[in-house]
């Protein structure tokens, strides 16, 4: 039988504000557990949260770039379910009037993953498990998250994990939120069912919860696929349920039916007045987007000249794209710089985390400079990649690797005088020129970049080695 | 009765130091306590170290402030970091909050002197204050008949002269009917005037700080040290202060009666109730015959949205970060099962119950859902009647205090609330005073609604009847400190 997966994706996306959502405690990462906390965060009783303003900005944003309606008034709702982690028994999160709605993901074949909301919501703590014993951390408790939610557009594994990426790509490149999935500030519930192909019908759904890699998501696709197939064709049926993912053994077990799922209880937080964004502060926020991944790889492509696979690695970093649009400014052919990054750099700097955090021996504003002298014809094209490769290795400018003669150019007698003495110094290669081998004027061509030490350009020293021999 | 103005006379007259008052109303409140149960605790430390800092200011020849060196009782809902702060409950018998309630910071900010903690119904949920853990507040006025709830103690406290002033809470009707059950002045500002933040919550949309005094300028002066906006509760909004617009005069004022209010009234009463009436009549003021027919929507209203709140609101009450926690238990669910089952008293465990039902899946549209649109309702409906009248005149509560341990079924003791909750319901201002004696000689209260923001015009109001009655209505308890 043929089956169609039919996927739609939950994800968490913890947004990189400095303060938490209902009070003044740091996000940050780690720390020593409940030293980020206070009587809000850990609902001690009488503490009231204060909406912070800033998660309102960050995530209208990553709902701009995802392309959703923002509601210019929306509700903070209480979702109730009892877990240690959770210091109020509800979590404050948004149902009916979420702050985003529609929206999509463009996938790189032109498919549109079709959103169905974003809402804003706080973190839980964790539990810390030692030995028999568990402990809550509440540092966590409280950091601002978005959740993500697609329709059940996405149909296999790879789109499940592109999609991913690109969100990833796009809240990066907006800067609300580092997306580490594996410090968890990007985690992701898979709803998978499956259905016969050509069938418009959804089938019975499961859902697995808290995936924190790509792989997890495509290896949990990949086996809930296999165990709904191996159900329905051995006449079973699918039950509606939640799942874990292990990780270990790649598998997926069963962690509640839908009928003892919980019952949320939402209901509007009467603590929290309405979110309302002004018209005039939506504004703002619109005209403070930056230039969408997607949309600047295609530049890249169209207008600079780059290899598309090239503009992509350069796009799919903000940092990168900044350093390079920084390195390129007034520059006449950033092709060479793109080059340079993508052959030279990319070669030194390869974790994800690394090119993610882009940080280069060789500054934008040192690479600018040396691809300066390059285009002004004072060094060139060999003579800056020796430069270059020094810079990589050392951190020093271009300056320190040029001596003043290599920068004080190559005046027309001097390169008359290099080429007069190659011709006269090869006799050989100027009579196989002579006689028609065309390529013997680059032995003549390679003597005089000898002798200028690099610093001749080839073209100028060849024109003139013809005219010398024509003489 | 004794007021602040006499505690300021005392003082600045250099008759008493503020830590003698003080020492007076320490011993008064530990004394009386073992028969009104007025007091959670009483926080003796702070109280000397607040008085001698008042006594060592006013050595230096700096003026007092409105609250200063004045004896308070805060109940005992309202958090003090480094003092107990029981809601009255098993579930926070020994809780010690970490942070102060700006209420607290505000009272602390003019060194108003804090004698103790107010007994109440346990989490604020009951009308007798017998939900207490710790047992109920008496009525003052009689010790056989309860000092109301839920603000009982607190009522108590100031009834019986332990303390001059003090800072309930009203969710729906708990400043305003202690108040009138004692024979005092209770104000419920408007939702927002006083910031919640460390008021440990019973129903986050009702819930309102506010004072219980011997008097409407007392009031006046205690909301004005409180009131104002708090960037860190979303819910406050800012007023203007009130004690400076209190004239007394309140010719050409409409005073509107609806009389669904009045319906079913026993005769002290409705008898007592027509003589204030009257009285504004004689004062200039027009009364304005208005309809409430919503009236009847009130209770179920009231009692489905502030159980929904509070079940969500008692939620945390886990026994893992705080709190009483249950020593023998199976695993984790059986833990907080009975943690919460042994933590919470009866009233609690069914506001927490019935809360949960309205709220959920397949019961929400039918009870929450259809609660809220009859709020919005009564909120029009106070908006039309707003248009003909500046504020209403009512009972506080269809009776007066009952016996203590008459344990009343509970639905019949939610309906002595009617008078009161409406006004939570609209985020109203109202205030309670004291109109009469019924044939036991029990206080009969009084109650005046005003507007969103119009505290200055319900105490005026009030305060014009308490000067014409020349204060008939007050009974000065035969206990307490004797100034």
């Amino acid at each position: 039988m043929s089956w169609e997966m039919v996927i739609g994706l939950e994800t968490h996306v913890e947004l990189s504000t400095k303060t938490k959502i209902f009070c003044s405690c740091t996000t940050k990462f780690g720390g020593e557990p409940n030293t980020h906390c206070c009587p809000v965060c850990t609902g001690q009783p009488g503490s009231l949260p204060v909406l912070n303003q800033t998660v309102v900005e960050y995530a209208a944003k990553a709902g701009l770039a995802l392309n959703c309606e923002i509601s210019l008034k929306s509700i903070m709702a209480r979702k109730h379910y009892v877990y240690p982690d959770l210091s109020k028994a509800y979590q404050i999160s948004q149902f009916e009037k979420p702050l985003c709605e529609g929206g999509y993901v463009e996938l790189s074949n032109g498919k549109r993953i079709n959103l169905t909301r974003i809402h804003i919501e706080e973190d839980a703590g964790k539990l810390v498990h030692q030995g028999n014993t568990v402990m809550i951390d509440y540092n966590r408790g409280g950091v601002p998250l978005i959740e993500i939610v697609s329709e059940p557009d996405i149909r296999s594994a790879e789109e499940a994990t592109e999609y991913l990426e690109k969100l990833q790509i796009i809240m990066r490149a907006v800067r609300v939120s580092d997306c580490r999935m594996q410090e968890g500030s990007m985690r992701c519930d898979v709803n998978i069912s499956l259905r016969q192909k050509g069938e418009t019908q959804f089938g019975t759904r499961s859902e697995i919860k808290n995936l924190n890699s790509f792989t997890s998501v495509a290896a949990a696709i990949a086996y809930e696929f296999e165990r709904q197939a191996e159900l329905l064709e051995s006449g079973g049926r699918v039950v509606q349920e939640t799942r874990n993912f292990d990780a270990d053994t790649g598998m997926t077990s069963s962690m509640r039916s839908k009928e003892n799922a919980d019952d949320y209880r939402y209901f509007t937080d009467p603590d929290i007045v309405p979110v309302v964004i002004s018209q005039e502060r939506f504004e703002t926020l619109k005209n403070s987007l930056p230039e969408m991944p997607d949309k600047k790889c295609k530049r890249y492509v169209e207008e600079l000249g780059i290899a598309e696979a090239d503009a992509k690695l350069l796009t799919k970093y903000h940092k990168v794209s900044a350093y390079f649009e920084e390195a390129s400014k007034d520059c006449e052919n950033p092709k060479t710089i793109a080059t340079f990054m993508i052959t030279q750099m990319f070669s030194l700097i390869t974790t994800e985390s690394e090119r993610e955090n882009w940080s280069p021996t060789v500054t934008a504003a040192q690479m600018n400079e040396l691809m300066k002298l390059l285009e002004s014809g004072k060094i060139n094209r060999n003579l800056t990649k020796r430069v270059f490769t020094q810079m990589l290795e050392s951190g020093k400018p271009a300056g320190d690797f040029l001596s003043e003669k290599d920068l004080a150019g190559f005046d027309d007698s001097e390169l008359e005088a290099l080429c007069r003495a190659a011709v006269a110094e090869n006799p050989k290669s100027v009579s196989d020129y002579q006689s028609g081998k065309e390529k013997a004027i680059k032995a003549l061509v390679g003597a005089v970049m000898r002798q200028s030490k690099g610093r001749a350009n080839a073209l100028e020293a060849e024109e003139k080695l013809k005219a010398i021999i024509a003489e | 009765m004794n007021k602040i103005k006499d505690i300021k006379h005392l003082l600045e007259a250099r008759e008493a130091s503020c830590v003698e008052v003080t020492k007076q109303f320490l011993s008064a409140s530990q004394q009386e306590n073992a028969e009104l149960n007025a007091y959670i605790s009483l926080t003796e430390e702070t109280a000397l170290k607040t008085a001698a800092a008042v006594d060592k200011k006013q050595q230096s020849g700096e003026k007092l402030l409105p609250l200063e060196g004045i004896p308070f009782v805060l109940k005992d809902n309202i958090a003090t970091a480094g003092l107990k702060t029981t809601c009255a409950s098993r579930m926070l018998e020994n809780h010690v909050p970490i942070y102060d309630a700006a209420v607290w910071e505000s009272l602390q900010k003019q060194n108003a002197v804090l004698i103790g903690k107010g007994n109440m119904d346990e989490f604020a949920m009951g009308s007798t204050c017998e939900t207490s853990y710790f047992g109920g507040a008496k009525n003052p006025q009689n010790t056989d008949y309860v000092a109301g709830g839920s603000s009982g103690g607190v009522a108590a406290a100031v009834a019986g002269g332990l303390s001059i002033f003090g800072i309930g809470s009203d969710t729906g009707g708990s400043i305003r009917q202690p108040a009138s059950f004692c024979g005092i002045v209770g104000l419920k500002p408007t939702y927002g005037a006083v910031s919640r933040r460390g008021l440990i919550a019973y129903a986050s949309s009702f819930d309102q700080i506010g004072p219980l005094t011997t008097c409407v300028e007392d009031a006046a002066l205690v909301f004005d040290a409180i009131r104002g906006e708090d960037p860190l509760d979303m819910t406050s909004r800012d007023s203007s202060a009130v004690s400076d617009q209190l004239t007394g005069d309140i010719k050409g004022l409409r005073i509107g009666i609806a009389k669904e209010y009045f319906e079913n009234l026993p005769k002290d009463l409705a008898d007592s109730l027509q003589q204030a009436i009257a009285l504004y009549q004689s004062l200039g003021a027009e009364i304005v015959p208005i309809e409430f027919p919503m009236l009847k929507y009130s209770l179920p209203t009231y009692y489905i949205l502030a159980c929904a709140e509070a079940s969500s609101n008692l939620g945390r009450y886990d026994g893992i970060r705080y709190g009483y926690h249950a020593e023998k238990f199976s695993d984790l669910e059986d833990f907080v099962c009975r943690t919460r089952s042994e933590g919470f008293g009866e009233e609690v465990r069914r506001r927490i119950l019935l809360g949960t039902y309205v709220l959920s899946a397949g019961y929400f549209d039918a009870y929450y859902h259809k609660a809220q649109l009859v709020r919005n309702s009564i909120k029009n409906q106070f908006k039309t009647i707003f248009e003909s009248c500046d504020c209403l005149l009512t009972p506080t509560v269809p009776l007066t205090a009952m016996k203590s341990g008459a344990n009343l079924d509970p639905v019949k003791t939610y309906q002595t609330d009617i008078c009161t909750v409406t006004v939570n319901i609209a985020g109203l201002p109202a205030v309670s005073i004291p109109c009469g004696f019924d044939s036991k000689g029990l206080p009969i209260g009084m109650q005046l609604i005003g507007n969103q923001f119009s505290e200055a015009l319900i105490l005026n109001t009030a305060l014009a009847f308490e000067r014409e009655t020349a204060e008939q209505y007050i009974k000065t308890p035969d206990r307490g400190v004797k100034l």
